[in-house]
């Protein structure tokens, strides 16, 4: 077999098989080098995948030569390959970026397990992503699950503990369920990959085991996805963790979950279960339009920067939902597109927070008076990617929401109701993130002397080298702004995909 | 009788869990805890799940029942009183067994023949395992192979759990911190003393059998793994901390892991080098039965070295702290 048959496995053994490694790496910086060079190297293979996709092939993978259902196969199409896209982007912009945050908040002596955590939750990730078989993506959560843990209990902020505890009882729940959920399905189709599943569950559709099992995957993977009313343990997971593992987490840790429930539910259950439709968009337009406008709310009340934008989170998770609950090509189009499009705005938002938080004594509003005069650079990028989050004609943030829009206007009278939720929520989107760009721009901080002031001459360069990342990012959002056609022509295809599925 | 006996074990089950729930002394809840995954361990036997039945009894018994313990002496013995019940958790509680129970009305019956696990893949296994791999035990055959890459991620399971015990209580697996009180483990203790060190050597020598008879009878590496860990650790219990970390120290338990993980992603590395696909141990041996003979021979050791470097690695993490 050529290299490039090997490639969608690759992507995950790539990041795997670094991990354990990476532990033997104890000075200072090898670990840091092993782990950006194993994400990059899945980047480099997320993207010559994404581009045979583009070009009409569904690459795929038998693990140990055995055909599915028997074996583990691996199948990419349009949906996986943008997963792949931004968990791999993410996780190497964080990791270029991150160096100088990263060495601030953990003590050197634990940075390989650090390293070694963050390869997992990466290789987790992509194993979900790249997976067609439902036991093996439960394998994966797992790993990525419990990584996930552990980058987020590894911050200088004790409350980070109990934060992640909340988010481990509550992710324990979740994976449960959806394991319950599988298990159900494999005792009354005797099959575990989703193909397979697929075709063999019409049989038995309309049994208890199987409508139980609907509901209990849909809401495991929803309390994984954080949508609203679910939410709970996200805000104060993502406030305490590491600022650079905010960065990774916002930008793609809950699309792996949105990923699998589309999956599942598109491949799996909607064309089998009677109804299912229906079901579908009236459970989940509601969440969607309470997520978007109390989200937005409570981001409105809060006093901490990165709390802020984790509720901003929950909001923009309630968009995504809100396309793919519309059950059309456009609002399916709009959900996937805007999965990628937030996590470039998102990602981008954290890393200017990560950058502030270096030189400023605290997160929340008060500490950032004056931030523009110490951290022009820095600040400015955070603007340019707030304009993206709000949705400005030329940064990718708009496209998403003109297709949101557009999508929504084709559902008639509920359409006009769904497009006013867009607008309010966007300018309450303006309202929060000027609740930011107020205390930094216009006030001046009150204490000259500067506490938090790192030694200047020692993370002089290592600030700048931030900012630089950070625009970096930021020009991405305004490149996918004007040109939009790789995410829009994967997520168009997605959909596609998706709906070819249904009745 | 075999349902009479089933129902007998669950009903004690049922009330362990409950016992669990509703006790407030986490001692006690532990040592149920023990109780509770023995009895699922019988249960599992009674299903011929012998398998899986040696992994709860060696894990959920064993080993997890003294990390417990460990985590304990780092805390309060009594659960704080949280004031009330909060009735909405009974409720999401209450609602969600009341629908896995309607869940079970369609379900096939226990052992029925025809029912669907029983009509797709696991005849194709039965049947195939002999021709392709030519050894007994099917479980293992579907574990280490056909479904090797599941595998290989549980590895990396138990892995990052490793990590972030490591992580989060603080580094190095106890090497830092100089140990004031020696610890005098057992040793003062006759019958603990004798009994542990007459058990030892056995414990031990079964966890290899088990380790490398997975083939042909029911073990393989997580249990073979989880054995020789339980073996260790009642080494270190009886010895004291520091005589264990000098017989194991803290490193190789460590390097014990990196090479187990390295060794199963090894062998699919390899796999891919000789020109078959990721874990395909066809291609390791001109003949491809014999091939697929040393893929898994291979992949079960390093299960067996990761599982039994990690879950020690655990056990001395907590030790160290209560120093």
């Amino acid at each position: 077999m050529s290299v490039l048959a090997h490639l969608p496995a690759l992507v995950v053994i790539a990041p795997l098989l670094t991990s354990p490694l990476v532990l033997l790496l104890k000075p200072r910086g090898l670990a840091w080098l092993a782990a950006l060079v194993a994400s990059l190297a899945s980047f480099a293979i997320a993207i010559a995948l994404t581009t045979s996709v583009l070009e009409g092939t569904t690459p795929g993978y038998e693990m140990g030569g055995w055909p599915a259902p028997y074996g583990i196969g691996l199948t990419i199409d349009a949906l996986s390959a943008i997963v792949l896209l931004v968990v791999t982007g993410a996780s190497s912009f964080a990791l270029l970026a991150g160096r100088a945050s990263i060495d601030s908040q953990i003590a050197p002596a634990r940075q390989p397990y650090f390293y070694a955590a963050w390869l997992l939750a990466v290789a987790g990730f992509l194993g979900i992503a790249v997976s067609a078989d439902a036991f093996n993506i439960f394998v994966f959560m797992e790993i990525s699950s419990l990584a996930c843990y552990v980058l987020i209990a590894g911050g200088p902020d004790r409350r980070a503990l109990p934060a992640v505890f909340k988010y481990l009882i509550i992710g324990t729940v979740a994976a449960t369920f959806y394991l319950i959920g599988v298990g159900l399905i494999y005792m009354m189709t005797g099959t575990l990959a989703l193909a397979d599943m697929e075709s063999r569950i019409e049989a038995v559709a309309d049994q208890s085991p199987i409508l139980v099992a609907a509901g209990f995957i849909t809401i495991g993977l929803a309390l994984k996805a954080a949508v609203f009313p679910l939410h709970v343990w996200l805000p104060n997971a993502y406030t305490h963790a590491p600022h650079i593992v905010t960065v990774f987490l916002a930008a793609c840790a809950t699309k792996v979950a949105i990923y699998v429930l589309l999956r599942f539910d598109f491949f799996v259950f909607q064309q089998n279960l009677i109804g299912h439709e229906l079901q579908f968009s009236f459970f989940l337009l509601p969440l969607a339009v309470l997520a978007v406008l109390i989200a937005s709310g409570a981001a409105l009340a809060e006093s901490n920067l990165k709390r802020l934008l984790a509720y901003s989170s929950i909001a923009q998770i309630g968009y995504i939902l809100l396309g793919a609950s519309l059950v059309s090509v456009e609002g399916l189009t709009a959900g996937i597109v805007h999965l990628f499009n937030h996590a470039l705005a998102k990602g981008a938002l954290f890393l200017a927070v990560a950058g502030l938080a270096l030189g400023a004594s605290g997160l929340d509003l008060e500490d950032l008076r004056g931030i523009a005069r110490k951290r022009p650079w820095t600040m400015a990028a955070f603007v340019a990617a707030s304009l993206s989050l709000i949705g400005m004609p030329g940064t990718a943030g708009f496209i998403s929401k003109w297709y949101l829009i557009t999508a929504a206007i084709e559902q008639g009278p509920l359409g006009m109701v769904l497009v006013t939720v867009i607008v309010v929520s966007s300018l309450m989107a303006l309202a929060y993130i000027w609740r930011v760009v107020e205390p930094a721009y216009f006030q001046s901080s009150e204490t000259s002397s500067s506490a938090g002031e790192p030694a200047a001459s020692t993370r002089g360069g290592a600030i700048s080298w931030l900012a630089a990342v950070t625009w970096i990012a930021v020009a991405a959002n305004f490149y996918f702004g004007l040109q939009p056609a790789l995410p829009l022509s994967l997520a168009a295809n997605a959909a596609g995909l998706l709906l070819g599925h249904m009745p | 009788m075999i349902t009479v006996f089933g129902i007998f074990l669950l009903s004690l089950l049922v009330i362990t869990a409950l016992a669990i729930v509703q006790t407030r002394n986490l001692f006690v809840a532990v040592m149920l805890a023990a109780i509770f995954s023995l009895l699922m361990a019988a249960n599992f036997f009674i299903l011929d799940a012998a398998d899986v039945a040696l992994t709860e009894a060696a894990v959920g018994a064993g080993v997890t029942t003294v990390i417990l313990l460990s985590a304990l002496a780092l805390t309060a013995e009594r659960e704080k009183r949280s004031g009330s019940i909060r009735w909405i958790s009974v409720a999401v509680v209450a609602v969600t067994v009341l629908i896995l129970i309607y869940a079970t009305f369609d379900k096939p019956a226990l052992g029925d023949p025809d029912a669907p696990v029983h009509q797709h893949v696991a005849p194709w296994y039965l049947e195939k395992t002999p021709v392709f791999m030519d050894i007994p035990n099917v479980v293992t055959a579907v574990l280490a192979s056909f479904r090797g890459y599941d595998t290989l991620g549980e590895v990396f399971v138990v892995f990052v759990a490793m990590v972030g015990v490591l992580f989060v209580l603080g580094g190095d697996g106890g090497r830092s911190g100089p140990i004031t009180t020696p610890d005098p483990g057992l040793r003062h203790h006759l019958i603990p003393k004798v009994v542990g060190r007459l058990l030892l050597p056995f414990i031990i020598l079964f966890g290899l059998y088990v380790q490398f008879h997975g083939e042909y009878g029911p073990g393989g590496g997580f249990q073979a793994g989880a054995i020789i860990a339980t073996g260790l650790i009642l080494h270190a219990l009886l010895e004291g901390e520091q005589a264990a970390l000098r017989s194991v120290p803290a490193g190789a338990m460590q390097a014990l892991v990196v090479a187990g993980a390295s060794l199963y992603g090894g062998v699919g590395v390899a796999c891919m080098l000789l020109g078959g696909s990721f874990l395909d141990y066809s291609v390791l041996h001109p003949d491809p039965v014999t091939g697929r003979q040393i893929g898994i021979i291979a992949i079960e050791l390093g299960v067996g070295m990761a599982v039994c470097g990690a879950l020690l690695s655990i056990f001395h993490a907590f030790a160290a702290r209560e120093h």
